[in-house]
């Protein structure tokens, strides 16, 4: 599929899944969910064909992807770090794994997403994984016990990754 | 058997209460809240309310319905100190520019943190000063000063039927957002301003032309001339301690001329003009069976919805103007010749219990070589301020008249300003032509009433007609008329609960008593008038045969009437599907707003974007889809290249792009 239709394939897909979900109020969250999916992000135009297609006011379903910090309205890059920094990440020393980072990949607390749009840092305050504190998560995998120079390499080998298929 | 309650160990006979605090307040106990509205539905958010129930602990009055028997404490030392925290908190947050802010007389947060003696605030400020939206005609939002009560939000969904605000993000960073963040300007906000009604505090705000009418009044070149709208003159008094019953007619009129209006006129002069066209426009209809049937277009905050929301009833709109913009049209007609004045040195300024009435005088068709028919509206509120301003003692005033012609007007004009008033006195008007008896004191009680929803049928049958208050009233109505489940003659329809006289521009009123003082008072003011209907208004007379020659004439048409046009909700992007690529590429735009979408557009665009693919067109066309070509009727909507189309179908778009697609592969 070239890049130029790729928007297209992602309306129809916007349609399917509201047609999966009958375009149904009460199907809200997981119709966000799968359009996020499709788009990584929740693009504003998108929102409001949904909330006229569900037949209710965009302001409600602006409230409702701002309620939910795993809906994103801004854009966001291709490959996702979330790093915990809840209680037990935090003791464990994810702060460090933080700065390094964030110092890397030339983030801060409000800009989150790397100008080539290839990463985005967030932290979560908990994964519910504490006994392999502090604990990284990169893309759909999950890694226990990091240290900064581990995460430093993990970002790396997908920086070489994505150079061998440009 | 009669059931009973203890409110602190004194009997309260419980009726048809739902919840304590309704209870409590019969009991003569006024427990501080901020979230709760006996229109709107129960939130039990600010938990101002809490009561101790025996054997229940502490509950929200506002959302625990009685028991018999229930046995209640509402000021126990443990209430009263968590109510004191509550509002602690919410100071702590609030942006305390109390002398500076235009809800400092009648801000609840004040008055509560007044009543429980609250002199300092021990937590210190966590949440990030936001901006405030500054984007509206109407109505400024600060939410710096907001508490989140959610009155608004639930105002203008439950009520009003639209949701242009609603809460947005969570936790420390809730805030009342319009759809993502944008202006109210920018989104389907019908400017009736009922948000800055029920706000406690100052976070929204009816915006204020206090410094335009000031500068005109100042400039020795000008010459100012006021109209005032019929519900103005039962609500001042207000402002100044006096009873909502009170009609202050002569004393607003004196301590206007006081401030500097050269001229003080009537809106009700105008709104009788508005009465014979209007019901010239309906006899002419009826008689041939179209477009019925017809809504009153008086209400701009109902013009803007429908214009959004209602597309295919447009035409069943009157074509009348406002009361607002007709006394504007002939002023700025007329009156430079009378008051020998030029044209562009007169301002009129309008008063208006409305805060829509300042988009209303802004909307490009009532502005000609940026000549505007009404300069400034200021509301009630507004007026009060400025006699204030001035240091005027309004209740020491003694009373004056309004100036003539235009200051002239039957009871017919005066009574618009109720919710059923319009077609009351359309109904007057019209009376003699469909042989509806009318007593000797013009009273027509089959349109008068408090409910949302009112109909009547009249003249045998001949005449059905419905008033509607509440835009959400509004909307089931029009989606039954539009379904054929429901049929009528005349629709009335008032944005504001009680229709004017309950507009946002009004002085804050937290209870339904002083509103339907208002509603009484204006009817007296209709009893106490010499004529009572529109027609046996001479300077009317006068107008036609100097001016207009008669009812729906040619140049009462360009004067007095005016063309609605669809609009969109929310001031949207396109999406756009296409890649970038050659500047001549052919642009294909399919319409998928409410309308269009609903007619099929969507399919429509989803054939087409695969079509263009399967041929490999994609560096030939640039496709997005629109959210709103405001052409709604004519749905569903596509515009390839120069050429529209309207009520597209998907063979006749597919036939186009394929003509289109040869030529450019050629």
């Amino acid at each position: 599929m070239s890049a130029e239709y790729a928007a297209a394939h992602s309306f129809n897909k916007v349609i399917e899944i509201l047609d999966r979900y009958d375009r149904s109020e009460s199907k809200i969250i997981p119709i966000l969910q799968a359009v996020q999916e499709e788009y990584r992000y929740l693009p504003q135009e998108v929102l409001t064909f949904i909330a006229t297609s569900l037949r209710i006011s965009p302001a409600r379903l602006y409230g409702v992807a701002t309620f939910y910090s795993h809906f994103s309205l801004e854009p966001k890059g291709k490959h996702i770090l979330k790093m915990c920094d809840g209680t037990a990440c935090h003791v464990r020393g994810s702060s460090a794994v933080i700065d390094a980072l964030r110092d890397k990949l030339k983030l801060t607390t409000k800009k989150i997403t790397t100008d080539d749009m290839m990463f985005t840092f967030e932290t979560v305050s908990c994964l519910g994984a504490c006994g392999l504190a502090p604990v990284l998560v990169v893309d759909e995998n999950i890694y226990g016990q990091v240290s900064p120079e581990q995460a430093l390499g993990l970002v790396n080998d997908i920086i070489e990754k994505e150079k061998q298929n440009a | 058997m009669e059931k009973y309650i203890y409110i602190n160990d004194r009997p309260v006979l419980w009726e048809d209460e739902t919840n304590i605090l309704d209870l409590t307040r019969k009991a003569h106990i006024d427990i501080p809240t901020f979230c709760y509205h006996s229109d709107l539905s129960l939130y039990g958010a600010c938990r101002l309310c809490m009561v101790e129930v025996e054997g229940r602990g502490l509950v929200t009055s506002c959302s625990t319905a009685p028991f018999e028997g229930m046995k209640i404490k509402t000021h126990t030392a443990q209430i009263l100190k968590l109510r004191k925290t509550i509002v602690e908190m919410l100071l702590a947050n609030h942006d305390q520019e109390c002398p500076k802010c235009s809800r400092a007389n009648d801000c609840k947060l004040r008055d509560v943190s007044n009543r429980l003696g609250i002199d300092k605030v021990r937590f210190r400020k966590t949440r990030e000063p936001k901006p405030m939206d500054l984007g509206s005609e109407c109505l400024v939002r600060d939410p710096n000063k907001c508490v989140l009560c959610g009155d608004c939000v639930r105002f203008c969904s439950e009520i009003q039927g639209i949701g242009a605000i609603d809460f947005a993000a969570r936790g420390q960073n809730v805030n009342v957002a319009a759809a993502y963040g944008k202006s109210l300007a920018q989104v389907d906000c019908i400017n009736c301003g009922q948000c800055a009604a029920v706000c406690p505090t100052g976070a929204i705000v009816v915006r204020s032309h206090i410094p335009q009418a000031w500068e005109a009044i100042h400039d020795p070149q000008k010459t100012v001339v006021a109209q005032v709208a019929p519900a103005v003159r039962v609500a001042l008094g207000e402002m100044f301690g006096l009873p909502a019953s009170d009609l202050t007619t002569g004393k607003m009129i004196a301590a206007m001329r006081m401030i500097g209006f050269d001229q003080v006129y009537d809106t009700a002069f105008a709104a009788d003009l508005t009465v014979i066209e209007e019901a010239n426009e309906f006899i002419a209809r009826k008689a041939n069976g179209e477009k019925l049937p017809i809504f009153t277009s008086c209400c701009p905050a109902w013009v803007k919805y429908a214009e959004q929301s209602y597309p295919k009833l447009l035409n069943n709109l009157s074509s009348c103007r406002s009361p607002q913009q007709i006394f504007g049209a002939i002023a700025k007609e007329r009156l430079p010749k009378q008051l020998k004045v030029e044209q562009k040195d007169l301002v009129v300024v309008s008063i208006m219990p409305c805060t829509a009435k300042k988009y209303e005088c802004k909307r490009p068709e009532f502005i000609h070589d940026g000549i505007a028919d009404v300069d400034i509206a200021l509301t009630t509120q507004e007026l009060g301020r400025m006699i204030k301003e001035a240091g005027i003692d309004f209740d020491s005033l003694e009373p004056e008249s309004m100036d003539l012609p235009m200051g002239f007007a039957t009871g017919a004009g005066m009574i618009f300003g109720n919710s059923g008033g319009v077609s009351e006195a359309v109904l007057r008007y019209a009376a003699d032509k469909f042989n509806i008896p009318v007593q000797e004191n013009i009273v027509l009680q089959e349109v008068r009433g408090e409910s949302g929803l009112r109909e009547a049928t009249l003249a045998d049958g001949n005449l059905k007609m419905a008033v509607v208050h509440g835009l959400k009233n509004a909307q089931i109505l029009c989606d039954k008329i539009l379904a054929g489940e429901a049929d009528y003659d005349i629709v009335e329809v008032m944005a504001c609960p009680g229709g004017c006289t309950g507009g946002a521009g009004q002085p804050i009123v937290m209870n339904h008593s002083k509103r339907k003082a208002r509603t009484t008072s204006l009817y007296h003011a209709d009893k106490t008038m010499p004529m009572h209907r529109a027609q046996d208004n001479p300077f009317i007379g006068e107008l036609y045969e100097a001016l207009l020659e008669k009812p729906n004439s040619h140049k009462a048409h360009e004067l007095l009437h005016t063309a609605f046009k669809h609009r969109k909700r929310i001031d949207d992007d396109e999406l756009s599907f296409s890649g970038s690529g050659d500047e001549d590429r052919c642009k294909i735009r399919v319409c998928v707003g409410t309308s269009c979408y609903l007619r099929g557009s969507q399919d429509i665009l989803a054939k087409t974007l695969q079509m263009v693919e399967e041929h490999a067109w994609g560096k030939h066309f640039d496709i997005s889809a629109t959210f709103c070509s405001e052409k709604c009727d004519k749905g569903p909507n596509v515009s390839i290249g120069d050429r529209v189309i309207h009520k597209a179908t998907l063979d006749q778009v597919k036939d186009i792009i394929s003509q289109e697609a040869e030529k450019r592969v050629k």
